[in-house]
């Protein structure tokens, strides 16, 4: 964190300054480990076998928070008689197909609740495109239930949820947390009784994350596992606990929310398919689900469509619904790489992005750019996106020739965050404004700037078309006000619009104010009430000293201003704080309201004791307790029975490549991940095979504080550039001497995707992995770099195969198999005979898919 | 008032001739949450538009390719790599950074330690930087800070050698002599110095002397209290060789390890006695020579 987030790591150090334990987790020693009470160096890729010693450790003691898990989690609901743990199944979970390495969820539900029906209905086609996955069609909220689950509040059904979990987590014991992390029984000890000690009704826990949890094919599940702890101990949804995402830019969280992503709508909104005659109705049947908050999609669907068509979207027309575009199959980021390759992708945007070294296997990125029509990349620099036309990596090994690469390149220099206003989403869903300081110069422009030109220019063009696949775009609501000598939109109106308007024009102040019959409209229904009474609200920058400790009036956050959400969880069952200290929002009985320091997070006038009934529909179906109101069912889950792709419970498996077999379960890596078979994208061969010997060191990527991410933003300013000025990687003293290594010469690291050339840094902050009586050597390998700039080098992701989570399509950059040796890697031809022999010797020259 | 060459001095700015004037300030940099990410490097060249160090190189100090403080490089954090427990300290003799990475060989499980520091120009109560310069270019500002006036420096360089903490130095290109002003023009506003405006955590602390004293005190308690027994200040004492840091530091080791000489003494300490002893040998020569004239005629 004080690497990759040195603003917010501040908070840190006022939290360690006011007595809290800092520790952390990370397999190398970092700033933020210098800084650390204690610093655990576990094995990349081994987050789940750890956090499960976690939360085995809590379950066989009992030091879970009861009272918390009783009322807010699904601990004591009854799961389908039909579900097989990988208890059972040595490392699978029921319902595995190995012909497709999916699942059929349907075993995994609550028993007698319908959550298997609606799967079928919205089974994919199957797709020249890929496979698509529920995550993809279910948005934020998950696949839906039916029916609220069976309770056993004895917890001991042999198939309640606390149950299986305490069976399901019995094996992550202390002896398998060493012998799968690499941590010593002490050090587990030692994070145990600080966790444990440090929840509760007095106190609480937070865990922060960046992606050294997502990048994984078990991403998800590593903050499921955390998920998991925390509810166990009750840290979610009161002060100083919840699971904190460190997001990897400064508006990453708003380009989730309102997304840059193909499978979501703005607010998580599902995008939907290509079913046949699926009309507004039986999309928002099939996904919203009838009760918790989610029982009002369409209302938060409808005022979207306004937002977006205006009055071209009527009742009678379902809102223009089938303007919607639909999905077809997997279009995530790497998929549509590898049909760049194909062929079947023409033209490509890259805006803010520097894919041909900053996405996973960047020749791969690179031999996509190759084979496109055209390809437009804003950024501020001419980054290697740009120029991989003419001095990319393939041209010097005759891969690729200029006078054959196709693309038509165009390059467009945007404006700076500083030369433009907006906001930005910070992790805590934090809307702030920033406002332009200075005009953009020359031929800069904003994205708004782009974005609102080129839609006028293309609506100029297809003005008077008849043809009915134009009205999506002719229709759309695009008058937006314009400003100054370049014509710039005007950001405010934007965001109006995104917060909504009521059916008299004026602007909407909460998301429960909007309806499903087109009288209201709502760019992103989430964001509903960031103007306000007109207002501005995230421009708001009241001091911290002149408001309360929860600073409600500096910017403003999603939803509905509540800093901290679920928050109806700060307080027991009866409505009053778990204890004094940490008081957070309560129910007033003489009032009859929620009141607190925060904005509560619940229909502020249903008292504790509610009950809902029978065939009630959405936030009405909840009962007084039902904190978690997004959910169907009102209760955090522990135990998921819908909605994820590779099982209902988190369960380690080794990285897709590892020099280590699973020694928990037989299946070895994660059965769903998924994995794209190209001659460019060649997998190593698992330890049981001999080849995987010739790859036989980890190595793990990051980045550096003095660099951002693909370097367009640090890599060609001075200042930046001198404090870290070129690519190196980081290997331990011992390394150094097995492989003749010497500080600050240089080193080629291969793997069979490609080698790269790095000056080497030995330093005792890398450390051997000692386990199961081997050690295995690490390399660290910062992924700044690429061939432009004023700081260069080979870019690290030049190493990286792609394979991916199957729930969300990230990609597995955290860990990975290599070789290193001493010297520079050849130029031309002769890196490729490099790389091949290894192949060869590897036995994986000749396969074209795993 | 006399012009002191050593020893504690109350109003160093009153003895430097200003009459009214503002409170003495400085920086106090909390090394114990540094967390090194030279936001302060950038942030004091951004602001006094100091040129980029030269051909960039990597060091292999670390995570340190600045290297030290130059007419170039105002601020410059250092990065000190220690296996711990720590080895027997050994007396060097002089100043040195600790082993960077890659310098150690022994057993695999140790832990290690790694500590950060953002270094500046300590602006002494007594600058022999200022009291060498021959064209009054270094001067003391009403803030009792020091400063380097750049269009009257000739580029004589007596201020490099006479700095004890080798901050001073001369840029190659213009062979004029460059350092921290501590911001002199943002003061004259009412803001703070860039690199403390940047700090995320606080490890630059920019005050009035007499404040920063007190906050430094209860710090360096606390941790000391916290455990963290090794915790020192280093130049907040009047009592010093240089009479007191305006710039002063807490650190979590000895100053050797960190790059800083462990009793810096203010060059010009001896001048007075120099003069004398010059004086004598003078007055001894000339009376030789008188003698030998003398006894010649003899």
């Amino acid at each position: 964190m004080a690497e990759c987030h040195p603003v917010g790591f501040q908070w840190v150090m006022e939290a360690k300054r006011r007595g809290a334990a800092v520790i952390h987790v990370d397999p190398r020693f970092t700033r933020t480990s210098a800084l650390a009470d204690l610093h655990v160096p576990l094995r990349a890729g081994t987050d789940i076998a750890f956090l499960g010693g976690l939360v085995n450790h809590v379950l066989q003691n009992e030091l879970d928070f009861r009272d918390y898990l009783l009322t807010y989690t699904n601990a004591p609901a009854i799961v389908d008689e039909r579900f097989q743990d990988t208890e059972d199944l040595d490392g699978l979970f029921s319902g595995y197909d190995p012909q497709t390495g999916t699942y059929h969820p349907q075993s995994w539900g609550y028993e007698d609740a319908q959550a298997a029906a609606a799967a079928g209905h919205r089974e994919m086609p199957k797709s020249g495109a890929g496979r698509t996955t529920p995550g993809d069609t279910h948005g934020a909220a998950g696949a839906t239930l039916a029916a609220k689950p069976h309770m056993d509040r004895t917890l001991q059904h042999p198939r309640c949820v606390y149950q299986i979990l305490k069976r399901h987590f019995a094996r992550y014991t202390p002896e398998h947390v060493e012998q799968v992390c690499g941590i010593g029984q002490d050090t587990f000890r030692r994070v145990a009784d600080a966790i444990t000690s440090n929840s509760g009704r007095d106190r609480t826990t937070a865990f922060a994350y960046s992606v050294g949890w997502t990048q994984h094919t078990v991403g998800v599940q590593y903050i499921r596992t955390a998920a998991i702890l925390q509810l166990l101990l009750g840290n979610i949804g009161r002060p100083g606990g919840g699971i904190l995402a460190l997001r990897g830019h400064a508006s990453i969280q708003g380009s989730t929310d309102i997304p840059t992503l193909f499978n979501i709508l703005p607010g998580y909104i599902p995008m939907p398919h290509a079913h046949p005659n699926q009309d507004l109705e039986a999309f928002v049947e099939a996904d919203a689900g009838s009760t918790g908050f989610w029982g009002n999609m369409r209302s938060y669907v409808v005022s979207l469509l306004k937002a977006w068509y205006g009055p071209a979207a009527t009742a009678e027309n379902d809102f223009c619904f089938d303007y919607l575009p639909r999905l077809t199959g997997d279009h995530g980021s790497y998929r549509t790489v590898l049909d760049q390759i194909e062929g079947t992708v023409k033209g490509y945007f890259v805006i803010g992005e520097n894919p041909a070294v900053g996405s996973a296997n960047a020749k791969l990125q690179r031999l996509g750019l190759a084979n496109l029509e055209w390809l437009v990349v804003r950024d501020f620099q001419m980054i290697e996106t740009a120029t991989f036309w003419k001095d990319g990596p393939e041209i010097d090994t005759g891969e690729l020739e200029t006078e054959r690469i196709g693309t038509e390149v165009f390059f467009l220099p945007a404006a700076a965050h500083t030369e433009k206003d907006g906001t930005f989403t910070n992790t805590q869903r934090l809307l702030q404004w920033h406002h332009r300081a200075v005009e953009p110069r020359g031929d800069q422009r904003s994205d708004l700037w782009f974005y609102y030109h080129l839609g006028h220019r293309i609506r100029q063009k297809l003005a008077g078309s008849t043809d009915g696949r134009d009205r999506p775009v002719l229709d759309l609501t695009w008058n937006y006000p314009v400003e100054g000598a370049m014509d710039e939109p005007v950001a405010d109106a934007v965001l109006r619009e995104i917060n909504g308007f009521g059916a008299d024009g004026s602007p909407l102040s909460s998301y429960t104010e909007l309806t499903d019959d087109g009288s209201t409209s709502c760019g992103c229904w989430i964001y509903c009430g960031c103007y306000a009474d007109g207002v501005n609200q995230t421009a708001r920058r009241k001091p911290g000293h002149e408001q309360s400790w929860v600073a409600s009036e500096w910017a403003w956050a999603w939803p509905s201003n509540r800093r901290i959400i679920y928050n109806r969880a700060s307080a027991d069952a009866d409505g009053r704080p778990w204890s004094e200290r940490k008081a957070y929002v309560w129910w007033d009985p003489g009032e009859r309201r929620w009141t607190g320091h925060d904005v509560p997070d619940f229909q502020a006038s249903k008292p504790p004791d509610f009950e809902p009934e029978p065939d009630a529909k959405a936030e009405d179906a909840l009962a007084g307790t039902d904190a978690f109101i997004m959910q169907s069912d009102g209760k955090a889950w522990l135990y998921v029975p819908t909605g994820l792709v590779d099982g209902p419970l988190p369960t380690h498996y080794e990285p897709h490549e590892s020099p280590f077999t699973n020694v928990l379960y037989t299946q070895q890596a994660n059965p769903t991940r998924q994995m794209y078979g190209h001659r460019a994208n060649r997998y190593h061969p698992p330890p049981s095979d001999p080849g995987s010997a010739v790859f036989p060191y980890v190595f793990t990527t990051y980045r550096l504080t003095e660099h951002h991410t693909a370097g367009g933003m640090s890599r060609f300013l001075p200042y930046l550039s001198e404090l870290q000025p070129e690519f190196f990687c980081e290997v331990s003293p011992q390394l150094a001497a097995e492989r003749g290594l010497t500080h600050l010469g240089w080193a080629t690291v291969v793997t069979a995707r490609n080698a790269v050339e790095a000056r080497v840094l030995v330093t005792e902050r890398l450390r051997p992995l000692k386990l199961q009586g081997r050690t295995v050597h690490q390399v660290g390998v910062p992924y700044h770099w690429g061939p432009n700039g004023l700081s260069t080098g080979d870019a690290g992701n030049e190493l990286l195969s792609v394979v991916l989570d199957p729930n969300v399509h990230i990609q597995e950059a955290k860990v990975a198999t290599c070789d290193i040796r001493p010297g520079r890697r050849p130029r031309g031809r002769e890196l490729l005979r490099l790389v091949e022999r290894y192949q060869e010797r590897a036995g994986i020259a000749t396969e074209e898919s795993p | 008032m006399n012009h002191q060459l050593s020893g504690p001095v109350d109003d160093v700015a009153a003895q430097a001739g200003y009459d009214d004037h503002p409170q003495r300030v400085g920086f106090f940099t909390d090394t114990s949450v540094c967390i090194g990410c030279k936001a302060c490097e950038v942030a004091c060249k951004e602001w006094n538009l100091v040129p980029e160090g030269g051909e960039p190189d990597l060091l292999g100090l670390s995570y340190d390719n600045t290297g030290d403080l130059g007419a170039n490089t105002w601020r410059h954090v250092a990065f000190v790599e220690q296996a711990a427990p720590r080895r027997e300290p050994v007396d060097l003799g002089m100043p040195a950074v600790g082993a960077p990475g890659g310098q150690e060989t022994a057993e695999d499980d140790r832990d290690v330690r790694w500590l950060m520091m953002s270094d500046v120009c300590k602006h002494c109560t007594h600058a022999a930087c200022l009291d060498v310069c021959p064209t009054g270019s270094l001067f003391r500002t009403e803030y009792g800070t020091v400063v380097v006036q750049e269009d009257i420096c000739n580029g004589c360089g007596y201020c490099v050698p006479a700095c004890p903490y080798g901050v001073l130095d001369v840029r190659p290109d213009d062979g004029r002599a460059w350092k921290c002003t501590l911001c002199y023009d943002r003061l004259g506003d009412g803001l703070e110095p860039a690199c403390a405006k940047a700090c995320p955590t606080d490890s630059i602390q920019f005050g009035t002397l007499d404040e920063l004293r007190e906050r430094a005190e209860q710090r360096v308690e606390q941790l000391r209290a916290d455990g963290v027994t090794q915790a020192r200040l280093y130049g907040e004492s009047p009592d010093d060789g240089v009479g007191g840091d305006g710039c002063f530091f807490l650190l979590l080791d000895e100053p050797e390890v960190y790059g800083l000489p462990p009793d810096p003494v203010v060059t010009t300490k001896d001048l007075p006695s120099m003069w004398r002893d010059a004086g004598a040998a003078a007055a001894v020569a000339a009376g030789t020579v008188l003698a030998a004239f003398l006894g010649s005629r003899r």
